[in-house]
């Protein structure tokens, strides 16, 4: 039963933060290798808003997710936008950048003393004889929420609607008058709130530690591998299994494993189907 | 509107045949033209060790040495192959585990153990790589990515090879002259061979598969194949690299797996001129020495290089070699249009 709830939270955590690294690779085609510090930084920001600035903290959440939309826009207005279609250098920038943000946060003193963000509400509540602490149901509430309002979104907005034109056909998304870097600015800006959500709700539940970049990267791209990169609706059924066979994995075998779990998850997707449990359309073009 | 009306025209050398590498020479004057360079690179590399001031300066040359085989490893990859690696490091680690191995349980001595470690490393490296090499796109960075991540929490994680203390007490060279002139010759043969096969009618394939894929596959070749055998190129001079480390410093720790040997060869790659194969080196010889003397600042250091990096891939990114060769191959005047 515990690894039934566990497993369900696990998934949520990890749908959270693969969703914004396949939004930004299903639009623009752009490997976000920047995505794991886009989560981390967050997680400072809020941290130095309630510390230092001394706001509350609803308004230093608010305020932060407002900031990385900016940075993520400014990501791709600056840096992203002069190397767009140069594959090799796309994805050359964003890993530099991602290395130049974690190491310098790592220099920069977040380290040593303990990062940790309050939850939202304290205490925990049980579900049948589990103790579930409330910060871990919130995860829930929020995956459930962000899912449902992308998918909201994408089918009924009419940039949303660009948005699922540009990642089906680039071409005649242009021809119809919507305008490819603009969308890639959105995507990019929405990307980064997306992994600012991620860490806003799941970083209450341990430290800040600089490392989690790292971590959220490794299994965000499992997750976007294995439900097809720039699937939307199997990166979420990825996030549920990938979520299950971790908790499984800790259960029973041993919890070193954790992160073996994603690499295998990886490499049995490329070997077995590599466009993914949902990218049929695409395994002709990719698989050479 | 005196400017706007004129344009530079660049023109070739007379003796450019047709295509890059190939000329027509008839002087000894044009001879020593195409000689000079790299006389000065060979001769310039072996002159180097007599120049170091102290025996720290001669270490340095010796991991020079190994970033640039990792930088030419990258280069020949991303360049003539189309797949780019953002792993250098898991080169490395599996080169120096397995040489450390080797050394410390078999009593193989470095000479032995290098080459074995390479060819044993390559061979690792290639077949886990294998899964992503059927697949076009953007598998080959992501896997590569993952790869010296996950197995450095796997070695903490299990405490396997030694945990996080490492493999202690492995063999160093007899002398530091001869760690590095090995080295050097090394880089030289590995740059020179790798100019050497680009050219070939291999080279041409794996020119062809970075290009047009299809084209190659419509002539009967198999791309996977091509491509195992250049990432098999490239991770035996990481796996080199990685041994020689190993055998330098007489430990093979996590430390192997680092982000500075996937982020060097990159910038080191893109400030030098990627496709060159000399740019590569030139950005070692530019990177590692400013990286040793920043070494107080510890990890900002990778910053730095990631700073130079975006800023080059931004602004510059054709490289100083790529510059550098348009300026001494072809002149340069202002036309009337």
């Amino acid at each position: 039963m515990d690894i039934l709830i566990y497993g369900i939270i696990n998934s949520f955590s990890l749908a959270l933060m693969a969703i914004g690294f396949t939004l930004v690779y299903g639009i623009s085609r752009l490997p976000n290798f920047a995505h794991g510090a886009l989560y981390v930084i967050t997680g400072f920001l809020v941290w130095s808003l309630i510390h230092l600035l001394k706001l509350n903290y609803v308004i230093s959440i608010l305020l932060a997710l407002v900031i990385m939309g900016l940075i993520g826009a400014a990501i791709y207005r600056f840096i992203l936008i002069r190397v767009r279609g140069m594959a090799t250098s796309e994805i050359i920038a964003t890993y530099a950048l991602g290395l130049a943000i974690l190491e310098f946060l790592r220099w920069g003193g977040f380290k040593g003393m303990t990062y940790t963000l309050p939850v939202f509400i304290e205490g925990s509540v049980n579900i049948v004889g589990i103790p579930v602490d409330f910060q871990r149901i919130i995860v829930i509430a929020v995956g459930i929420v962000v899912v449902s309002f992308m998918w909201i979104f994408t089918h009924f907005n009419k940039t949303g609607l660009a948005l699922r034109g540009m990642a089906q056909d680039e071409h005649a998304a242009m021809m119809l008058g919507i305008d490819s870097d603009w969308m890639a600015v959105i995507a990019m800006a929405m990307g980064s709130i997306l992994a600012g959500i991620a860490a806003i709700t799941l970083l209450p539940l341990g430290n800040i530690v600089v490392e989690a970049g790292y971590n959220v990267l490794i299994l965000s791209i499992a997750v976007c591998i294995v439900g097809g990169l720039g699937s939307w609706v199997g990166a979420i059924l990825a996030a549920f299994m990938i979520g299950f066979l971790q908790i499984i994995t800790v259960a029973y075998i041993q919890s070193h494993f954790h992160m073996v779990v994603a690499l295998l998850a990886i490499i049995v997707t490329l070997i077995l189907r590599p466009s993914g449990l949902f990218g049929r359309q695409k395994e002709l073009e990719e698989r050479v | 509107m005196e400017t706007t009306d004129k344009r530079k025209e660049r023109l070739d050398r007379g003796i450019k045949v047709r295509t890059e590498g190939i000329y027509a020479i008839s002087s000894w004057e044009e001879m020593s033209y195409l000689l000079l360079p790299r006389l000065v690179l060979i001769v310039g590399l072996l002159l180097l060790p007599l120049l170091m001031p102290s025996l720290y300066w001669n270490r340095v040359i010796s991991i020079v040495g190994i970033y640039a085989l990792l930088a030419l490893g990258f280069d020949f990859l991303a360049h003539f192959v189309g797949l780019v690696s953002l792993g250098g490091a898991f080169f490395v680690g599996v080169g120096g585990y397995t040489a450390a191995i080797l050394n410390k349980s078999l009593g193989l001595p470095p000479l032995l153990s290098i080459p074995i470690a390479t060819i044993v490393g390559a061979t690792v490296c290639t077949l886990l790589l294998l899964p992503a090499l059927p697949l076009r796109g953007v598998y080959f960075a992501i896997v590569t990515l993952m790869y010296p991540l996950v197995f450095l929490r796997i070695i903490e994680a299990l405490n396997i090879l030694g945990g996080t203390d490492g493999i202690l007490g492995v063999a160093s060279f007899p002398s530091t002259w001869m760690e590095q002139y090995l080295i050097l010759f090394i880089v030289i043969i590995a740059l020179f061979g790798l100019r050497r096969l680009v050219n070939e009618d291999i080279g041409l394939v794996f020119r062809g598969v970075k290009d047009n894929d299809q084209a190659v596959r419509a002539s009967g070749l198999s791309i996977t194949l091509y491509k195992a055998i250049a990432v098999f190129i490239t991770s035996a001079l990481g796996c080199l690299g990685g041994a020689y480390f190993v055998h330098i410093y007489m430990v093979a720790g996590i430390s192997l797996f680092a982000l500075d040997y996937s982020v060097i060869p990159i910038a080191a790659t893109v400030i030098g001129g990627g496709g060159t194969l000399v740019g590569p080196l030139l950005g070692c010889f530019i990177l590692v020495p400013i990286s040793e003397l920043l070494r107080a600042f510890g990890t900002l250091r990778i910053v730095f290089y990631s700073v130079i990096l975006l800023a080059f891939i931004m602004f510059r990114s054709e490289g100083i070699m790529v510059y550098a060769q348009r300026k001494y191959h072809q002149f340069e005047r202002w036309v009337k249009v």
